[in-house]
Formats: structure tokens, sequence, C-alpha cells
């Protein structure tokens, strides 16, 4: 499955799903999660066998299901992607409010979210790049990262042109500051530490340098 | 006797004049209620001031009203949904006026306004640029937002089922904003699939109480903004 790092062009790492195979992993039986849109969506496909997970979606719905097949299910039960989506047995409909009174009050145990940036500190930055053609557009990411106890990032290591998305300092607008717990790449589990990046575990083939080299702060060694 | 229902969209948004604030009701379009904002767009009020979550797709609904130019003001959490053009223009142009807010932020602004809180500290978004320029403070050695409660001329929700009084059911996750926006505005109106006489609804079960509802329109078959955008529709 993994390919060993002999040169830079070479497969290396977790795929998308690895990545979400391997935050499935950590998510204990029973938690109150909220996934983003986009890449973290994948982990729900890959929750380990025993374990019941309650899915949030931030605009109005705890106990979602899967999406239903194409061009089935209801145009008014959606996730937070605006896509369809079904609901499980003990699922529940609120208003925004109280949706994000769960998010702010520390109620949910888990958001996992993308990253365009994540700096040593903990800092996040995944709404805007600044740029001045943007069209801002936040919706609860914010809220989300301030509220939730456990702040997941998932995330490639580095952009598409090769630069570290692991950094020193934010250089994009913030989404929060000192909220990610940990973040799974396709190259390692880091944690984020007072200290910094904490190495928890590289993906089959990388070796310490080879994600060292592609990250733009020092990571700090396992310490056992 | 109590009965708020008007006989169609038209006369219930009959009176919302030039440089209102208007709540929307609808994330994405699950809750948008198409047709009132079709009625408004038909209304001609103009240089309003829209608070919703989102700013519509295609040309049809909230889109709608910001391509006939009605709109001087977006308060809103999330303009750049996969199929809105109208709003992405207008703002490059800088023809509409964009106030960016975290979506939970927005619901709660909303919840403040009409349950008369005047402003409420919030950890959301603080160190980030939407915290430019507010007040901050710090709570438990956290630092926190002030953010002002929210409050509109007309409220525009759409319901699954109302009563004769105003009392109003949502229908899965076209709720959303619904409730708050209900409470928050001089004028709320309500168009709701089905409508019933007052003491048909079990009280328990009722989510927006009729108190917070001015108008209901009966509107039993209502519009989708996707299946109008796959039929290629244009309003206005």
């Amino acid at each position: 499955m993994s390919v060993a790092a002999k040169t830079t062009e070479a497969p290396v790492g977790w795929a998308r799903e690895g990545i979400a195979e391997r935050v499935a992993q950590d998510i204990p039986n029973g938690s109150y999660v909220n996934l983003g849109i986009g890449i973290p969506e994948l982990v729900a496909k890959f929750v380990p066998a025993g374990r019941t997970l309650v899915y949030h979606t931030e605009n109005g719905l705890l106990g979602m299901g899967p999406s239903p097949a194409a061009g089935q299910g209801d145009p008014e039960l959606i996730n937070a992607g605006k896509r369809r989506v079904t609901m499980m047995p003990g699922a529940a409909f609120f208003d925004q409010a109280t949706s994000f009174g769960m998010i702010r009050g520390g109620h949910l145990d888990l958001s996992v979210l993308g990253a365009l940036q994540v700096a040593a500190n903990g800092d996040l930055a995944n709404w805007s790049t600044g740029a001045d053609d943007a069209i801002p557009a936040v919706g609860g990411a914010m809220d989300l990262v301030a509220g939730v106890k456990w702040v997941f990032v998932m995330t490639t290591h580095v952009t598409k042109e090769g630069t570290p998305k692991l950094v020193e300092r934010c250089t994009y607008p913030l989404t929060g500051r000192g909220v990610v717990t940990r973040v799974y790449s396709d190259l390692a589990v880091i944690d984020i530490t007072p200290k910094g990046f904490q190495l928890v575990e590289l993906a089959p083939g990388v070796t310490f340098d080879f994600a060292q080299e592609r990250t733009g702060a020092p990571i700090l060694r396992p310490t056992h | 006797m109590i009965d708020k229902r008007f006989a169609s969209a038209r006369e219930a948004v009959a009176d919302v004049r030039d440089g209102a604030t208007v709540m929307i009701g609808g994330f994405g379009e699950a809750g948008s209620p198409i047709e009132l904002i079709h009625a408004l767009i038909d209304q001609g009020a103009k240089g309003l001031t829209v608070i919703s979550n989102n700013t519509g797709t295609g040309l049809v609904g909230l889109a709608a009203l910001l391509r006939a130019g009605r709109v001087r003001k977006v308060v809103c959490s999330f303009p750049k949904t996969a199929g809105s053009t109208v709003f992405p223009d207008l703002y490059r142009a800088g023809k509409v006026e964009l106030e960016l807010v975290p979506q939970g932020t927005l619901a709660e602004r909303i919840r403040a306004g009409g349950a008369g809180i005047a402003a409420f500290y919030t950890p959301t978004a603080a160190g980030t640029p939407l915290a430019d320029g507010k007040e901050t403070r710090v709570f438990n050695g956290r630092e926190h937002v002030l953010e002002h409660g929210l409050r509109a001329d007309f409220t525009l929700i759409k319901g699954r089922i109302a009563d004769t009084h105003g009392n109003v059911l949502f229908h899965r996750t076209a709720r959303n904003f619904a409730p708050m926006m209900a409470t928050a505005a001089a004028v709320t109106i309500v168009q709701a699939a089905e409508v019933v006489e007052a003491g048909a609804l079990d009280a328990e079960a009722i989510v927006t109480p009729g108190i917070f509802v001015d108008r209901v329109v009966h509107m039993p078959s209502p519009a989708l903004e996707s299946a109008l955008n796959e039929a290629g529709a244009s309003y206005a």
C-alpha cells in the first residue's frame, strides 16, 4: 500500500481515505462529532465496527446519516455543505441558535476540519487566503473552533505547489487562535503542544526527515 | 378573534418600504421563502438591508432580489455557495455592501435582538479579522468579542404548517434561522404549506409560538430553488 520515499515524485504516505481511516481510529465510541465539508466527510466511512458516533451538522440536525442515492432524499434535509443527507434513529432537529449553543457551549466532543494553514501554536487558517478578489465567506468554522472540545485538522501536508501547510505562524487570515488539537496529514499525525508540533506517528513509508523537510516549523520527535 | 391569515404573498409584503431591514430565513434552499421573496421583488421596495445566511443561487429567490438591484447591504455568513454568481458579481462591482458574520454569531445576534439583549460576549472570532474594531474582554482567561443584537423591520420565513394564531412548525433542516428571525422583527411573515385553525396543532410540539408571528400566508406547493434553477427559471 505504501511506497518508500525514494523520490519526491513517488506517492508516499496515506491517500485521502487513509487519512480518514486514521482519524476514525481516534474517535471514541459515543462521541458527538461535527465533520467539516469536503475531506473530513470521508471519516464517517471508516468508523471501526462496534463504535456508534452521533454526527452533528450545524444547520440543525443531530443524528445525520449518509447521503441518499442520487436523485433521492429530501431537498430540505441537508448538511452544512447543502448536500442531501438522511437521519439515523434517535435524530433530532433544532434551530441555529440551539445548534451553535451545542458548538459554542462545549457540548460537542470533536470537530474535524480542513485547513489552509496550521501553525505550531495551534492557530488555524481555513476560510480565506485574503486575496483581493475573493468573496469572503466563513460559515460556522469560527464557532466550531471556538467551542468544540477537540479540533482535529485533516489536510495534505503541503499545497499543490509543495508549500508547507504546517507553519511557524499563519500568514492567511485566522479562523481561530490556538485552537487545533491534532493534525492528520498524508505524511503524519502531529499533536499541537505548548512546545509546538509533536510527532505522534508517521504514515507508512514516511521518514521523520521527509516529513520535517515538508514542514514549516520544527517537529519534536516522539518522547517514548 | 385572532386570525393572522393574509390572502396572498403580495398583500403580506405590501408595506415593506424603501430602506427597510429584512431578515430572510433559509440555509441554502432549505427554508428559503421563495414566494415571499418574489412578492417582495414585485412590490418594488429598494435600498434593503437583507439579513440571511446565504445569498441565493441561480436567478431566483434571494439571488433574484439581489439581481433586481433592491439590496443595499447583506448581513451574511456564507455568500458564495456553489451556483451563486449574482452576489459575487455585485460585490466585486462594489454594488452591494457585505457584513460577514460567523454563522453561530449571526444566529445568536438575531436571537439576542429578539430577546431584548442589546449585546453579548462570544469567544467566536477572537483574534481573527472578523473581530477587528470590536470591543473585546477577557473572561476566565479567554478573549471574547462584543457582538450586538440584530433586529429587523420585517422577517420572511417558510413553515410547514401554521395555525390562524401564527403558531408554526417547520420541516426538518428548513427550520434553521426561522425561529430566531421570527422573534427579531417588527413584522414577521410566514408562508406555510398548510394552514389550520387554532387548536388543531399539538401545543407541546409548537416550535414558534404565535406571539412572534404577524402574518400567515397559505402557500400549498412552495417552489424549491434547485428545481427552479434546473428548469432554467429567472425571476423578474
